[in-house]
C-alpha cells in the first residue's frame, strides 16, 4: 500500500492566505469535530470550491478520517469538489476589497468576457467566482488567479493577466 | 445585567416612545420578496428625500422584515395611518413622500390593493386582506426593524422571559403551554407542550434545545420570515423552551440558502446577549442559556429530527430510527428539545396573554394560528396568518384575492413535497391538522401552491416525487430505490409510455414506501402520488389509454 | 436482570429488560428477516427487512433498534410484512447488477439467501442497471459495487471493531456508494490495515479475497461477532 503524502503540496500553499482563515476557523471551532460543516463552509467561501488538499488539510487537522470528511462533503449539495472552468479568476469582495475597487475589477471582467460571478465560459476556460473574504485585506483589492495572490490589481492590468492565463493551451 | 436593569431600559425606550408619537414612521419592507423587487434601492432614496426636504427630525425611515402581500411589493408603510403603498419603486417616491406628509392626501391609484379594490383602503387594517387574518408570529413583522433590539423591547419584548423566570415555574410554563393546545408547526403537529413535559421528565445535566430553521420544502418561506423580520421572537421562545425543559445549550438549525436570516439571528444573539437575556446568569438569575447558529448546507432532509441532530453533530444528515425519540436521546445522546421556528414565535405570545387565549382560537383539535405561504396562480402570493379551521376558500378567495387571470381553481397543494392536493369539491375544507390528513394531505409547513387547469396533475406528482428521489439520504432501501423507481415510472407515464400495469406496481410501491420508510421523507414521499391520485385518478387513465 | 413480559406471536415470553425485538426474537428462534444487521456491530435498522408490528402502535418498527417494553404484543409474519419483505427483496435485485451465475459469492451468498427466504421468483420492477465500477487495486482484495447492497456492514466493521475508519458512503439517494478514504482506490488508502474484516462483514459477493474462485468463498461474520463479544470480556 502507498502512502500518498498530501502536505507537501499544501506546504508550497502556505502563502495561500485562504488557508490561514480556516486555520482561524478551526480554532475558534476549538478543533471540534462536530464543527466540520461550518469549517467546510469557511473553506468553500475562501476558495469557491473544495479542493482536494484542503479537505486533506481539514482532515489532519481535525483528526479526522478522510472518509468520514469525503462522505460529508458529498451529502451536502451546497458543497462542491469541482472549480467552475479550467482557470478560475477569485475576486475577493470583503470590505476592505471592495472599498479599493473589487466591482470595478468585476465590472471590467463582465464588459472583456461576458461573465457574472459564479458563470463558466461556454468553452469552459475561465471561470468567475467572488468570495466574502479570502483574508488578504493588506493586498486589496486581492484577485485569485488561479492559486496566485494578484495583489492591489486595477481592473485593466487584470484583464491583461487573465488573457496572458487562458492563452496558455 | 439583572431585571431592575432591563426594566429600565425598556422604561427608557418606551419613554422615547411617547416622545416620538408625533414622528411619523415610515416602514420599508426588506423582505427577502421585497428586496428582489429593488426595495433597497427604494429604502435607499427614501432616506434620501426624506434628508432633502428636512424632514428627518419628524420622520423615521425602517427597514422591516415581511409585511405579506410580496408579488404587490416593493411595500411601503406609513405609519401611524397604516397606509401602504405598493410596487412603489424610485420613480415614484417624491410624489408619495410630498402627497403623504407634506399634503397630508395620499396618492389613492397606487394604494395598496389599488388595481383590485373598488376603492383602496387608507388604513389597510380595513381591507379584507388584513381583516381576515389574525398575527401572532407574524405580528410585529413589516411593523419593526429586526435588527434593533430597542424596537422588539418598546413592543413587549423579553416581558414573557421576565414573567417566566421571576413569577413562574418550569412545570407552570409547561403547563401552560399544555393549556394553549398549541401544536408544532413544523408539518407533524405534535402538541408542544407533551413534548417539553417529555424531555423536562428526563433527568440529565445535560439538555439541549434545537430551532429547526431548516425550511426545506419548495415554495415555503414562513420560517424565513419570522427569522428576518422578527428573530428576537424566535429567540425568546428558545430561552423560555430552555428554561422550562432545564437546558443550558441551544443550536438554531438554519439553511444556508438564507444568508440573510443566519445574519440577523446572529445578530439578535448578539444583541441578547449584552442585554442579559441570554448567556451566563439571564437577568440575574442562577438560569444561564446559550444559543449558537449552525447552518445547514443543502439537504430537504436535514429537517427531519434526527438527520438534523447528525448535521449539527458534523456528520452525514441520515435520520436514525424512532424510537428512541430525540426528547430521551438526541444530540450527543441527551434529551434535546427541537421546535420550528413558528413554534417557539408562538411562545411569548402565549406566555403574556395566558394558554386559554391562544387555545381559544382555532378549532377544537388544533389551535392557534398558522402561517401560510402562498404561491402559484393566486392573486395576492405572500405570507399570510390565520386562525386555525380558515377555510380554504376563504384563504384563497376573500384574502388571496382569488385566481390569476380569471382561471378556474383546480387544486391547492399544501404540505409540499410531503403533502396532498385539495381539489375544488373541498374548497370548504377547514385548514387544520386533522381535516387535511382525512383529505389524503397534510398541513406541512404552510405552504400553499394554487394550481389551474394548466397544471397536469401527473406531472405534479412526478415533480414532488423527483424531489423526494433527490433528496433522499440513501440509508434505507424503501426510499432510495422506491423514489426511484416511482419517479421512473410517473416518467414513463408523463411521456404517454405508461401501462395499466405500470399504475398498478405505482400504486403498490407507494403503499410499501409510506409504510417501510425509516424516516419521514420516505413514508410521506408518496402522498402527492396517493393524493393525486385519489383525486384526479382520470388523468392518469387518460395518459395511460392515450399512451403508445 | 429485570424480567419482563411480552407476546410474540400469540407465544407469552419472559425477557430481560433492555433487549431489542431482534434479541429476544432471536433467543426464542422466532425467524426474522434481517441484512443490515450483524452481532456485535451498531444496528441501524437500514434494511427494513426485520420491520414487525407492534400492537397500539401506527406504524411498522425495526426489529433490530427497538427495544422492548412491558406487555408488547409484537407480530413479525403477518400477511403485511412478508408481502412487503418481498418487495424489499426485489428492489435489492433490481437496484444494482446482480449476476449469481459469475459471482464467487454464488450460494453462499446472504442476499441470494434472502431471494429464497421471501419466495421471490421474479422481479417485477424494472432494473435500473446502474454504471459500476469494480476496484482492484487492492493486492488480496476486490469490491464489486455492482453487488453492493449498501448495507454499510463494510463500514460499520471498520469503523468500529478495527477503528481504521477506511470505509464510509458517499452522495445520498439511490447514487450512493462506499469509499475508501477520498473515494480513491482501496489500495491506495492511507487508512486501511488490510485487516480484512470487511470481506468477512459483507453479505455478498461485493468484497472478496482475490485467491478465491467461484464457489469456494468462506465467509465468517460470525469471527466478528465473537471479536467484540471477547473484548467486551477482556475490559
Amino acid at each position: 500500500m502507498k502512502l500518498v503524502s498530501v502536505t507537501t503540496d499544501l506546504e508550497s500553499s502556505k502563502n495561500d492566505p485562504r488557508i490561514k482563515l480556516i486555520t482561524a476557523k478551526i480554532k475558534k471551532e476549538n478543533y471540534k469535530t462536530d464543527a466540520l460543516i461550518e469549517i467546510l463552509h469557511t473553506a468553500q467561501n475562501a476558495y469557491g470550491y473544495l479542493p482536494m488538499k484542503v479537505l486533506s488539510f481539514i482532515s489532519k487537522a481535525l483528526y479526522l478520517p478522510p472518509s468520514r470528511v469525503y462522505s460529508t462533503v458529498t451529502f451536502y449539495h451546497f458543497f462542491s469538489l469541482k472549480s467552475k472552468g479550467e482557470h478560475t479568476c477569485l475576486v475577493c469582495t470583503g470590505t476592505a476589497c471592495y472599498v479599493k475597487g473589487a466591482q470595478l475589477i468585476l465590472n471590467e471582467i463582465e464588459k472583456n468576457f461576458s461573465l457574472k460571478p459564479g458563470q463558466v465560459s461556454a468553452n469552459n476556460k475561465l471561470g468567475v467566482q467572488v468570495a466574502r473574504c479570502i483574508g488578504a485585506c493588506g493586498l486589496a483589492p486581492a484577485v485569485l488567479l488561479d492559486d496566485e495572490v494578484q495583489a492591489k490589481v486595477k481592473a485593466d492590468e487584470m484583464i491583461h493577466k487573465i488573457n496572458a492565463k487562458i492563452a496558455i493551451p | 445585567m439583572n431585571r431592575q436593569d432591563l426594566k429600565s431600559i425598556i422604561l427608557a425606550e418606551k419613554m422615547q416612545e411617547q416622545n416620538n408619537k408625533s414622528k411619523h414612521k415610515l416602514c420599508v419592507c426588506c423582505g427577502a420578496s421585497c428586496i428582489s423587487s429593488g426595495s433597497d434601492e427604494v429604502l435607499k432614496k427614501l432616506q434620501e428625500e426624506i434628508k432633502s426636504r428636512a424632514l428627518d427630525a419628524k420622520v423615521e425611515v425602517i427597514p422591516t422584515g415581511c409585511m405579506g402581500p410580496c408579488n404587490q411589493g416593493p411595500l411601503i408603510k406609513f405609519l401611524p395611518e397604516y397606509t401602504i403603498y405598493q410596487k412603489v419603486d424610485c420613480s415614484n417616491i417624491k410624489d408619495i413622500v410630498e402627497s403623504q406628509l407634506i399634503d397630508k392626501k395620499p396618492i389613492e391609484n397606487i394604494l395598496l390593493f389599488a388595481d383590485s379594490r373598488p376603492k383602496p383602503y387608507i388604513d389597510a387594517r380595513e381591507d379584507p386582506y388584513f381583516k381576515k387574518q389574525m398575527k401572532i408570529a407574524l405580528k410585529n413583522c413589516g411593523h419593526i426593524n429586526p435588527e434593533k433590539i430597542e424596537d422588539y423591547l418598546v413592543h413587549d419584548g423579553y416581558k414573557a422571559l421576565d414573567k417566566v423566570l421571576f413569577q413562574m415555574s418550569p412545570e407552570e410554563v409547561i403547563a401552560e403551554i399544555k393549556q394553549s393546545r398549541l401544536r408544532g408547526r413544523g408539518g407533524a403537529g405534535y402538541p408542544t407542550g407533551l413534548k417539553w413535559e417529555t424531555v423536562y421528565k428526563y433527568v440529565s445535566t445535560e439538555k439541549y434545545v434545537i430551532c429547526n430553521g431548516d425550511e426545506g420544502d419548495p415554495g415555503a418561506f414562513m420560517d424565513r420570515s419570522v427569522l428576518e423580520g422578527n428573530p428576537h421572537l424566535v429567540l425568546e421562545g428558545m430561552v423560555i423552551a430552555a428554561y422550562a425543559v432545564g437546558a443550558n445549550k441551544g443550536f438554531a438549525y438554519i439553511r444556508g440558502e438564507y444568508p440573510l436570516a443566519i445574519k440577523r439571528f446572529e445578530l439578535a444573539i448578539k444583541q441578547a446577549k449584552k442585554l442579559g437575556v441570554l448567556g451566563n446568569q439571564i437577568l440575574g438569575t442562577a438560569f444561564s442559556f446559550d444559543v449558537e447558529v449552525r447552518i445547514g448546507a443543502g439537504a430537504f432532509v436535514c429537517g427531519e429530527e434526527t438527520a438534523l441532530i447528525a448535521s449539527i453533530e458534523g456528520k452525514r444528515g441520515t435520520p436514525k430510527p424512532r424510537p428512541p425519540f430525540p426528547a430521551e436521546t438526541g444530540l450527543w445522546g441527551k434529551p434535546t428539545l427541537i421546535n420550528n421556528v413558528e413554534t417557539f414565535a408562538a411562545i411569548s405570545p402565549i406566555i403574556n396573554n395566558g394558554g386559554e387565549w391562544y387555545s381559544d382560537i382555532g378549532t377544537p383539535k388544533s389551535a392557534g394560528t398558522k402561517v401560510f405561504a402562498l404561491a402559484g396562480k393566486i392573486k395576492y402570493s405572500g405570507l399570510i396568518e390565520v386562525p386555525m379551521g380558515t377555510t380554504l376558500r376563504e384563504i384563497v378567495f376573500d384574502i388571496g384575492g382569488g385566481m390569476q387571470n380569471g382561471e378556474e381553481f383546480k387544486a391547492a397543494q399544501t404540505g409540499g413535497p410531503s403533502g396532498g392536493c385539495i381539489p375544488s369539491e373541498y374548497l370548504d375544507v377547514k385548514m387544520d391538522y386533522e381535516s387535511l390528513i382525512n383529505l389524503g394531505s397534510i398541513m406541512g409547513s404552510g405552504g400553499l401552491i394554487v394550481m389551474d387547469k394548466s397544471s397536469d396533475m401527473v406531472d405534479v406528482a412526478r415533480y414532488f416525487m423527483e424531489f423526494c428521489m433527490d433528496e433522499s439520504c440513501g440509508k434505507c432501501v424503501p426510499c432510495r430505490v422506491g423514489t426511484k423507481m416511482m419517479h421512473d415510472l410517473l416518467q414513463k407515464i408523463c411521456i404517454n409510455q405508461g401501462t395499466k400495469i405500470d399504475l398498478e406496481r405505482l400504486e403498490e410501491l407507494a403503499v410499501y414506501v409510506k409504510d417501510c420508510s425509516l424516516c419521514g421523507l420516505g413514508a410521506s414521499a408518496p402522498n402527492p402520488l396517493l393524493s393525486t391520485l385519489r383525486h384526479f385518478r382520470h388523468e392518469y387513465e387518460n395518459r395511460i389509454a392515450n399512451s403508445l | 436482570m429485570a424480567k419482563i413480559s411480552v407476546n410474540v406471536n400469540n407465544q407469552q415470553l419472559e425477557v430481560d429488560f433492555g433487549k431489542t425485538i431482534l434479541e429476544v426474537c432471536r433467543e426464542h428462534d422466532i425467524e426474522i428477516l434481517t441484512m443490515c444487521h450483524l452481532k456485535g456491530l451498531t444496528d441501524v435498522g437500514a434494511c427494513r427487512l426485520c420491520l414487525v408490528e407492534i400492537e397500539g402502535v401506527n406504524k411498522l418498527l425495526s426489529a433490530c433498534t427497538t427495544k422492548i417494553a412491558a406487555n408488547m404484543i409484537i407480530r413479525t409474519h403477518t400477511d403485511r410484512i412478508k408481502r412487503y419483505q418481498r418487495i424489499t427483496s426485489e428492489l435489492f435485485f433490481a437496484e444494482r447488477n446482480h449476476v449469481c451465475s459469475v459471482c464467487v459469492a454464488n450460494g453462499k451468498c446472504d442476499l441470494q439467501k434472502l431471494g429464497y427466504q421471501t419466495a421471490m421468483d421474479h422481479i417485477r420492477y424494472p432494473y435500473l442497471f446502474p454504471h459500476c465500477e469494480v476496484d482492484t487495486s487492492h493486492p488480496w482484495y476486490v469490491l464489486d459495487h455492482n453487488r453492493c447492497i449498501m448495507c454499510t456492514r463494510c463500514v460499520r466493521v471498520c469503523a468500529e471493531v478495527e477503528g481504521a475508519h477506511n470505509w464510509n458512503v458517499m452522495n445520498r439517494g439511490y447514487q450512493v456508494r462506499i469509499i475508501s478514504d477520498f473515494d480513491t482506490p482501496w489500495g491506495e488508502s492511507e487508512t486501511c490495515t488490510s485487516c480484512g474484516k470487511c470481506v468477512h462483514a459483507c453479505p455478498t459477493g461485493a468484497i472478496w479475497p482475490k485467491a478465491i474462485v467461484q464457489g469456494q468463498l468462506e465467509k465468517k461474520p460470525a469471527m466478528i461477532t465473537e471479536l467484540v463479544e471477547k473484548r467486551k470480556m477482556c475490559l
